[in-house]
């Protein structure tokens, strides 16, 4: 090989790097926020993990969330980041025995959650099965929509997140921006999220929602209620689950989901699994209780029972 | 001196009320054996109370139609009629739908004071503690009703709580729960477009 070949070859192989390194920082300048983007959006793209933050940032985080909602809704938007109560941990029960498939459950959650109303998010999707069939999932519909429910020969079972004890979910999370708090909700930092959806492909019970578009929510029907975790509005990309309603059950003394208020047959049962007097515990230990999949040992701490 | 005198007169007191006690305990309570024989002997207690007996549950003023209570207001000038008898005159858009065959009218509500509804027992309560008439049957309901299984309760999940009568749900004439209809079902991801709105929607 001649002197001037190889050192072509190499003028070559440095203008390789050079347009490698040229396209790396193109790209990379894309994922930046606009040049014109207002000081939030800016300090949006250097906030840290929710875990990471210290007191004064965590503050400065919700004052920035709060201004912005505020001003997008046109009403005073708080944002909580309440944390865990000791010596708590969440359980919900779900009476397949009551549950008449009315769905109530459904729209309550989406107006105490403030999910999209278009493109459409539900939290809770509510399965008609049969009868004679039993807990049989490859049976299930959930588009009935009959005059009346219940139907003859059909129970209801609404699914929804399970707030597993082994999720599956957080662990398939690239980058931590989902994981498990100490009472036992998972839950997702929104501003973390990069929208990748593994964590939907890891859920077994289709209990997380991806926004595919910054979704419609009515000025007028969003409530101000809020906590950093929970029902905050969400950007764009981002993966969404139930919290239990975590803007709701961490105050104190703490309210009932939102579910769990509404339900006309009272088939919905919430508390704290480590009070031994509690209404869940009760459930447990005296009825037919079982666990959605259990075979796939995420170990839900959403139990249906019978209680006839 | 005058303080030993004090001292035995309070324990006399003590002995009296104490001998009181035992002897309305020692009542005695006659039955008929197995054999037909009349039992006399001094009641034992059989029945232990519950912890939570006696106690009230926090529940809402019971459902009555419009002007229907006092039930006094007009059955106060009225002579009782114990009679069991289909009702025309009033209360007759009343249908029984709830062991019609085996109850009528006064096997719930009193005979005389109207205003209160009547245990088995005997026993009078006001309607606002209607649970426990139903509980009468109804054993395991109540049971689980009492620690917030059946039923809906509502207030705070870690403190105060709120219950509902079996009557805020169930009529009491027609218990079984009526039928709804459902709210809308999610929309089928065939009928979306590509931004994920739903085709025929008014937003579009």
């Amino acid at each position: 090989m001649s002197n001037k070949s190889q050192c072509d070859k190499h003028a070559f192989q440095q203008s390789r790097r050079k347009v490698l390194k040229g396209l790396a920082a193109g790209v990379g300048a894309l994922a930046l926020p606009a040049p014109n983007a207002s000081a939030s959006a800016w300090e949006a793209f250097f906030q840290k993990n929710f875990r990471e933050l210290d007191r004064d940032e965590l503050k400065q985080v919700l004052a920035r969330l709060e201004s912005e909602y505020s001003k997008e809704y046109g009403k005073d938007v708080t944002v909580k980041a309440t944390l865990p109560i000791e010596g708590v941990k969440y359980g919900y029960g779900l009476d397949l025995s009551r549950c008449i498939g009315c769905r109530r459950c459904v729209y309550a959650c989406v107006g105490e959650n403030n999910q999209s109303r278009e493109p459409q998010i539900h939290w809770i999707r509510v399965l008609q099965l049969n009868k004679e069939k039993g807990v049989a999932l490859e049976y299930a519909e959930h588009y009935y929509n009959p005059e009346e429910v219940p139907v003859e020969g059909h129970f209801y079972m609404p699914v929804q997140c399970q707030q597993c004890e082994n999720p599956p979910c957080t662990k398939v999370c690239p980058v931590q921006a989902t994981w498990q708090e100490n009472d036992g909700i998972v839950v997702v930092d929104y501003n973390w999220c990069i929208g990748c959806r593994y964590c939907m492909a890891a859920c077994p019970y289709g209990a997380r929602h991806f926004n595919w578009t910054k979704g419609k929510l009515p000025k007028e029907e969003m409530n101000p209620e809020t906590h950093y975790l929970g029902n905050r509005p969400r950007p764009t990309g981002v993966v969404e689950k139930c919290t239990f309603c975590i803007q709701r059950t961490r105050e104190q003394p703490g309210r009932y989901p939102a579910c769990e208020e509404i339900c006309p047959v009272g088939a919905r049962k919430f508390g704290n699994l480590l009070d031994p007097k509690g209404e869940m515990r009760y459930l447990i230990e005296n009825k037919r209780v079982f666990i959605l999949k259990e075979d796939l040992n995420t170990q839900p701490k959403f139990f249906y029972f019978y209680a006839t | 001196m005058k303080n030993h005198v004090w001292r035995s007169l309070s324990l006399a007191i003590g002995l009296i009320a104490f001998g009181a006690t035992l002897a309305s305990a020692a009542q005695v309570e006659k039955f008929f054996d197995r054999h037909g024989n009349l039992v006399v002997q001094e009641k034992v207690e059989r029945y232990k109370r519950r912890a939570d007996e006696g106690t009230t549950f926090p529940v809402p003023p019971p459902p009555f139609s419009e002007g229907i209570f006092p039930c006094s207001d007009c059955h106060a000038d009225m002579t009782p009629n114990p009679k069991r008898r289909e009702l025309v005159e009033m209360h007759d858009d009343i249908v029984l739908e709830h062991a019609e065959g085996q109850r009528w009218c006064l096997d719930c509500h009193n005979l005389d004071d109207r205003d209160k509804l009547r245990l088995v027992s005997g026993e009078l309560i006001p309607f606002t503690e209607s649970y426990r008439l139903c509980g009468q049957c109804h054993g395991d309901k109540y049971r689980d009703w009492k620690v917030g299984i059946h039923g809906k309760r509502t207030g705070y999940w870690n403190g105060e709580k709120q219950y509902l009568l079996c009557a805020n749900c169930h009529n009491p004439h027609s218990p079984r729960f009526k039928a709804l209809k459902p709210l809308p079902p999610p929309v089928r991801p065939e009928n979306l477009n590509r931004q994920g709105i739903a085709e025929g929607s008014e937003h579009n």
